[in-house]
């Protein structure tokens, strides 16, 4: 097992908010093209673990590998990394100064040195894919919800990244829209980029992830394949957790 | 019956129907005012008469007969009260203009101290905001001028920079420089700077669209400004002399004289002001929501194009309405100067004119047109700035 | 698939919290930080304690004129002047009264919350009679003219009638300028931002030297009573903006609920939106009244001697000389601590609205 099949490493990674021990000894390991799911209840320490992966949060003790780079404090590496990771917010945050289409290629031109029409370009193709190239002039407020987190999805793609990050990326859209974000997720994930999720839409887990993982406290509790996931939760707080969550 | 029950519906309609109301209203409110505008008016009138003043603008030809302390253009004794009005005016947009420039220097860079990690920055920058916006601006410019200037030496003993900079309790001196022909050239050169700054702006920019490569536009201009016409300055051979301030007998001669009135009010107005601009940044900066940076971060931005690209268009937008606003307070608390005497537009026009002729209404009044067209105009420049500014919505 | 044993959440590990980690992160993490860090400390090390010498350690506290040996601060002059400065030349055997409108004062904020709405009407029409009379005379007390009103006394007058005789009017001013009457909202808008676009000076200068000719002759008008004409007018017009504001924040259904309720333009108004607009104006009323108390500053340029005023004043008696500085830091002390208290009660009521709605 060649040390790039591994997409994403965490190793024995603990991180403290003040006294507060917020992630407990988090082992991850994400293969190439591989889809998981996170979840677990609020607190738990999920969104944490994916925003270490970027370094929108740090942490205090272990290590994280990131397409065979090692994330450390030096601010041209975390730029570095964050050139091969896309992570798609819950409250989209998209630039609301900006056009959809000046959203698009403002890393593709600053950071990655592009020139603006071959921006242009790359940027169109992407909006096409999300199904939202007539909106390319509009600005951010004057669309929905689901069309915003759409557009913040290409966002990323332009920078052709190889993974993606997902945080709650439909906890804030009304459920007329979860449908057309979720279509787009499924989509990428057929192309093969690599993923890590944390939702608690379980019908796309089911469809979609490889492994899903479940989180309580800080700490990774449990994982599996999607249907033995939910289908046979073996953990006494899985089967609380899932309990609690199906009873809509 | 029917036809009570009908006059009774037709009159019930007339005055109660709401939009005969609002009629009936306006009607009254207009005529109270024109009776008690004209019993004012009235009485005015009689009053003036029996005391003896004149009317109309006729004054602002007649001889004023004081002195003014510190005027820009030219002006003596035997000069018109219109000639008053114009010096009062032009020391208001005078210490106006320090204070705004000094006022903006010191906010934006507490207001930025105030957001800082460093926790002594933080600290102090928020013990200047609190320190300095509870104390009344009148008592701020008196204490300026009565304890802090006051107390410095007398010309004598004056506190000197370079041999050429006296600070005493006269006002400061400072040297004056005396343009010979040849500093036309290093104007010229000045403004071709200038145009080439902007040009380089278009090439910057247009190279960066073709090709994503920066260019540090901002050093450069900075240098060519400077250099420029230092530049010329220096090959023409420096045509311009300082003419220094000298102590002759117990006083300085020569130079430009900043007299303590005018420090001390631009000194007040600009630490109070910058109060204000201060929380005006502050809230500005803190307005762009932390996702805004988060997700630009998550791009792989550096942090200085996240704050150029991303942070200050947002932030600008909030800081701009109140800052500007704030700008017009500022002139118009430069006319709390006649606690201290100095010469602008209400202590010269609204105070020792006013004194001498008698006019109050006349003056009064135009003093407070002044005002008035500067409010106006900034209320209009601000409309347009919002206007343009608006993030678009649904 | 794999499940895992439940962790004991751990200390976090030293050098990442603790004094010198906090001092570290928070002092020193750059060089730039760290120079800024050192010129803080200096700027302090050159301010304050020259400062807490001449206003304590050197300070002379007590004794006579001619036994001062010290270099600091002579509070003498101020203890020696105190009464000057707060009733300025109100009759020294008649500080009762006033000192009484305030302890009446302070009982009937105390009070306000506690009781029904009858006592809440009968506190808000009394407080200013009985106020009036106490201070000025009448019912049988001795009159005290308004010549003599001065200090802080005067202050804390002006202040206070600026901002209750300002509210209403500028409530008026503030529907005014919802209302859909073209007449009165122009009425409105023009006077509105006519004051603020003018100097209070102006407006000073204009009811003390404008307003008398308004009137017919033999109408004297008190010298206070021209100043707090000015202020009051001036008041309303910014009061009107921060109600405005209030007014428009109130979603347009509770407009719409109260009028389909069959309620009049003043009932609908008096009871369900004005509540709710002054409600939310709060925060910015109160800063609007802190503005006003240092505005009253300004009365001394117009002849009146508050507590500012004072300074030069007492600056003048012939035995006490040289002063000026002790005089104005006092002022400079009063008007800060008040300032400072009613901005903090105004945060503290800011902060207390936005736990109220979520």
């Amino acid at each position: 097992m060649s040390k790039l099949e591994n997409m994403i490493e965490m190793n024995e990674v603990n991180k403290w908010y003040g006294d507060f021990h917020v992630l407990k000894d988090v082992n991850l390991k994400v293969k190439k093209g591989e889809r998981v799911v996170i979840c677990g209840p609020s607190g738990s320490g999920k969104s944490t673990t994916i925003r270490c992966m970027n370094r929108l949060e740090p942490f205090q003790e272990g290590q994280i590998m990131i397409n065979g780079l090692e994330l450390t404090e030096d601010v041209k590496r975390i730029r570095e990394v964050r050139t091969h990771v896309g992570m798609v917010f819950q409250h989209f945050n998209l630039f609301p100064h900006l056009s959809i289409l000046e959203n698009l290629i403002l890393a593709p031109t600053w950071v990655g040195k592009k020139p603006r029409k071959e921006a242009i370009e790359t940027a169109m193709h992407y909006l096409e894919r999300v199904k939202i190239a007539d909106q390319a002039d509009k600005y951010p407020n004057q669309l929905s919800g689901g069309q915003q987190q759409r557009v913040a999805i290409a966002r990323c793609l332009c920078s052709n990244p190889d993974i993606m990050l997902f945080d709650e990326p439909t906890a804030a859209l009304d459920p007329e829209m979860i449908g057309e974000v979720l279509d787009v997720m499924t989509e990428l994930a057929d192309d093969g980029i690599t993923m890590v999720c944390v939702t608690h839409e379980m019908g796309f887990a089911k469809k979609v992830a490889d492994r899903v993982i479940f989180m309580d406290a800080g700490q990774i509790v449990e994982e599996n394949e999607p249907n033995e996931f939910f289908d046979n939760p073996q953990s006494d707080r899985l089967k609380m957790f899932l309990e609690q969550i199906l009873d809509h | 019956m029917k036809t009570h029950k009908k006059a009774r519906q037709k009159e019930v309609a007339f005055y109660n129907n709401p939009e005969n109301r609002a009629i009936i209203y306006q009607v009254l409110a207009l005529a109270g005012i024109f009776i008690f505008t004209y019993f004012i008016l009235n009485n005015m009138f009689e009053n003036i008469e029996k005391r003896g003043i004149n009317t109309g603008f006729d004054f602002l030809s007649s001889e004023a007969g004081f002195g003014i302390l510190q005027s820009l253009v030219a002006y003596d004794e035997s000069d018109s009260h219109g000639k008053v009005f114009l010096v009062g005016l032009l020391n208001t947009i005078l210490v106006s203009v320090i204070g705004i420039i000094f006022a903006t220097i010191i906010g934006l860079l507490v207001g930025i101290g105030r957001l800082s990690k460093n926790f002594m920055v933080s600290k102090l920058s928020m013990i200047y905001v609190e320190t300095f916006r509870n104390i009344p601006i009148l008592l701020q410019i008196l204490f300026w001028y009565n304890v802090v200037l006051a107390s410095l030496p007398s010309p004598r003993q004056s506190i000197s920079f370079f041999d050429s900079i006296f600070f005493n309790n006269r006002g400061l001196y400072i040297p004056r420089p005396i343009l010979e022909s040849g500093f036309t050239a290093v104007i010229i050169a000045f403004i071709i700077a200038i145009a080439s700054v902007i040009y380089l702006k278009k090439w910057a920019t247009k190279r960066h669209d073709e090709t994503g490569e920066d260019f540090p536009l901002f050093w450069v201009s900075i240098g060519i400004l400077i250099a420029a016409p230092t530049l010329v300055f220096l090959l023409s051979g420096m045509p311009a002399t300082l003419e220094i301030a000298t102590l002759k007998g117990f006083n300085f001669k020569g130079g430009w004289t900043l007299i303590p009135e005018l420090l001390a009010l631009a000194f007040a107005l600009s630490i109070y002001t910058a109060t204000y601009i201060a929380e005006a940044v502050r809230a500005g900066i803190e307005a762009v929501p932390k996702g805004q940076k988060e997700a630009a971060a998550a791009l792989g931005l550096k942090d200085s194009t996240i704050l150029k690209k991303v942070v200050l268009p947002q932030a600008l937008r909030v800081i701009i309405p109140p800052v500007i606003n704030q700008y017009l307070n500022l002139v118009k608390n430069s006319s709390l100067a006649t606690a201290i005497g100095y010469p602008e537009l209400v202590t010269v026009f609204s105070g020792t004119s006013l004194n001498q002729v008698g006019q109050a209404i006349e003056i009064i009044l135009m003093t407070m047109a002044v005002y008035l067209t500067l409010s106006i105009i900034i209320s209009i420049l601000m409309n347009y700035l919002n206007s343009r500014m608006q993030i678009k919505e649904r | 698939m794999a499940i895992y044993e439940k962790l004991e959440a751990k200390p976090a590990p030293q050098g990442t919290k603790g004094i010198v980690h906090w001092v570290k992160e928070n002092l020193f993490p750059s060089v730039l930080s760290s120079i800024l860090t050192i010129i803080s400390f200096y700027i302090l090390y050159i301010t304050i304690p020259p400062l807490l010498d001449w206003m304590i350690f050197d300070a002379t506290w007590s004794g006579t004129k001619e036994e001062i040996t010290k270099d600091g601060a002579r509070w003498i002059f101020i203890f020696e002047k105190f009464n000057q400065f707060i009733y300025g030349f109100y009759p020294e055997e008649l500080y009762w009264r006033p000192n009484l409108a305030l302890v009446i004062f302070v009982a009937y904020i105390i009070a306000f919350k506690r009781v029904n709405v009858k006592l809440k009407a009968f506190i808000i029409i009394s407080f200013p009679i009985i106020t009036y009379t106490l201070v000025a005379g009448g019912f049988g007390l001795e009159h005290v003219e308004t010549e003599k009103w001065g200090g802080l006394l005067l202050t804390i007058i002006v202040a206070s009638v600026g901002i209750v005789a300002s509210f209403p009017i500028g409530i008026l001013f503030a529907l005014g300028r919802q209302s859909n009457m073209p007449i009165i909202k122009t009425i409105s808008v023009l006077y509105i931002e006519f004051i603020r676009g003018v100097p209070l000076i102006t407006l000073l200068f204009m009811s003390s030297v404008i307003l008398p000719l308004f009137f017919p002759e033999g109408m004297d008008f008190d010298k206070l009573l021209r100043a707090l004409i000015g202020i009051t007018l001036f008041q309303a017009a910014y009061i009107a903006e921060v109600i405005r504001g209030g007014l428009q924040a109130i979603p347009k259904g509770q407009y719409e609920a109260a009028d389909a309720m069959g309620l009049s333009y003043w009932q609908s108004m008096g009871l369900i939106i004005l509540p709710q607009a002054l409600k939310i104006s709060i925060p910015n009323l109160v800063g609007s009244f802190i503005s006003l108390f240092k505005d009253t500053t300004l009365i001394l340029i117009i002849g009146l001697f508050d507590i500012l005023a004072m300074v030069t004043l007492t600056n003048s008696d012939t035995n006490w000389l040289g002063f000026e500085t002790e005089g104005y830091v006092f002022v400079t002390m009063i008007y800060w601590v008040i300032c400072f208290s009613m901005s903090k009660y105004a945060k503290s009521i800011e902060d207390k609205f936005n736990t109220d709605h979520k």
